[in-house]
């Protein structure tokens, strides 16, 4: 039974860090279509917010705080930088934009390099983090239910921001039929500029959330984006709860797999499931029902 | 209102449209007619700014919107409801409408509320996901959403293509409406010769690419323009 429950918490710990580092790309690849593959960087530009605001301020729960916003807003311009620049010529165009953002993804890693040296860093989790909470007998890391509450808030504002507010209307509609909703006064442009400057922020905030887990490095966000990827096409194409009951499955399977086996073997395993999985379903977990496409 | 003067269109390398003078005088229904395959949508879409114009001139008020992007029409008072029935799927009916009363502050409300005066029937399914409302239901939702907008002129691209007959009177009832009491001026692509004619003050006949015929709209006109679509 504890064997059992100390699975289940590593699952949904493992589904959590999965969903905050696809949230974004849910938004950016599965709303907008655009591959990105610097979004990882984006997530590593977030976590050295987090190392830099450290160093600043000092106090470890202070730092953390801020660096969830300013981390938001660090990944969120590098996003819209990018949009700007490169993607908005390249729409229509997917592999150009793969392999210019790949590009991008190596000269934002190597400018931390530069900036912040090679070798990894550390960022202090604040003293209400250190430790952990008994449940059941067991211990839960709190460092690792900061991450899954986290993950659930960011989720659950995305969602409404999506439903509830114009520009979450805006952004439906535009990635449902971009033509339709220029002729019904939108700037697409701009909406498009705001979708990559939210999607990209909340991979800022994933990136505060992984200096929580272990050190970071230039490379950080390499290690998740294809992960992130994963989990956006599993989930299906374009829908924010195909994205978490995907993230948390694969987390959960991904879990149960390293338990009965070795991590490179588990990590084997996934991509087999995940392979068979989109041979049966290929639209992914969740896909779209209309009367027309339209 | 609207002009379009010595205006070509084309796909790629493929020319569509072919110098085409068009006005829509303000207050008037102008409708536009020919086969499959004429050009009538492509034209349309050039006019709302869809797809751009390779040469000549489209005239809004006068003012040269040639290079405008669709949407900075649509603020000027140009509204496009284009063919297929189209709406946003995954949104309900509502945010359908929402989305464009979003820009408009108080205005967009009380718009929203004229138009379902118009088409009454939606108002029973405002919370339904338009992907899975009926075609007709759905063209009454695409010409709701356009009246949103406030629009000054209305760019209709077959509007009662594919619809069952008891909503294309309702459809067909509401542009007639429109264009008589709203001041609303019309520019109308209809495969429905009698009712384009009977609704229309001045018709064009397109026929690859060009305007071949032309004239006083009406009922009374429509074995002339048969004739002149060798229909």
């Amino acid at each position: 039974m504890d064997a059992l429950f100390s699975q289940l918490f590593a699952g949904l710990s493992l589904g959590s860090v999965l969903l905050l580092a696809a949230l974004g790309l849910a938004l950016t690849f599965g709303q907008m279509g655009v591959i990105n593959m610097a979004h990882g960087e984006f997530m590593m530009a977030g976590a050295y917010t987090a190392f830099v605001l450290q160093a600043l301020i000092g106090d470890a729960g202070v730092s953390l705080l801020v660096a969830l916003p300013l981390g938001f807003l660090v990944g969120g311009l590098l996003g819209l930088l990018l949009e700007v620049t490169l993607i908005s010529r390249m729409y229509r165009r997917p592999l150009d934009t793969l392999l210019v953002t790949f590009g991008v993804a190596l000269v934002l890693q190597q400018l931390a390099r530069d900036v912040f040296g090679a070798p990894n860093v550390d960022v202090r989790a604040p003293a209400w983090l250190q430790g952990a909470v008994p449940v059941l007998g067991m211990n839960l890391p709190r460092t690792r239910l900061f991450i899954l509450a986290l993950a659930v808030t960011c989720v659950v504002v995305l969602a409404l921001v999506l439903k509830l507010t114009p520009l979450g209307r805006r952004i439906r509609a535009t990635v449902q039929n971009r033509d339709l909703a220029e002729a019904s006064g939108v700037s697409t442009r701009a909406t498009d500029r705001l979708t990559f400057f939210v999607g990209s922020g909340v991979a800022g905030v994933a990136g505060v959330a992984l200096t929580l887990l272990g050190s970071i490095g230039p490379t950080l966000g390499t290690s998740y984006v294809v992960d992130a990827f994963l989990v956006v096409v599993v989930g299906g194409i374009g829908q924010l709860k195909g994205a978490v009951v995907a993230a948390f499955s694969l987390g959960l399977l991904q879990a149960t797999f390293e338990y009965s086996t070795t991590a490179s073997l588990a990590k084997v395993l996934l991509f087999v499931v995940i392979v068979a999985f989109l041979q049966v379903r290929p639209q992914g977990l969740v896909s779209v029902r209309t009367r027309s496409l339209a | 209102m609207l002009q379009l003067r010595d205006v070509h269109v084309g796909y790629g390398r493929t020319a569509v449209v072919h110098g085409v003078d068009l006005e829509v005088p303000t207050g008037s229904v102008v409708a536009v007619m020919g086969h499959n395959g004429a050009g009538k949508t492509t034209l349309l879409r050039a006019a709302v700014g869809l797809l751009p114009v390779r040469a000549g001139t489209v005239l809004l008020d006068g003012h040269d919107v040639t290079r405008w992007r669709p949407h900075r029409r649509v603020r000027a008072g140009l509204a496009y409801v284009p063919q297929g029935q189209q709406s946003f799927g995954q949104l309900t009916a509502r945010e359908n409408l929402q989305l464009v009363a979003d820009v408009q502050g108080a205005a967009g409300a009380r718009r929203v509320d004229d138009a379902l005066d118009l088409f009454p029937a939606l108002r029973g399914l405002l919370g339904r996901r338009a992907g899975l409302l009926s075609g007709g239901q759905r063209q009454q939702l695409a010409i709701a959403r356009a009246l949103v907008t406030g629009p000054r002129l209305i760019v209709l691209d077959e509007p009662t293509e594919g619809i069952q007959p008891s909503v294309v009177a309702e459809i067909e009832d509401a542009i007639v409406q429109l264009a008589a009491t709203g001041g609303l001026s019309v520019l109308l692509v209809e495969q429905h010769v009698g009712f384009a004619l009977a609704a229309s003050s001045r018709y064009s006949v397109l026929e690859s690419g060009r305007v071949t015929a032309t004239g006083a709209g009406g009922a009374e006109r429509e074995a002339d323009v048969r004739a002149a679509m060798a229909l």
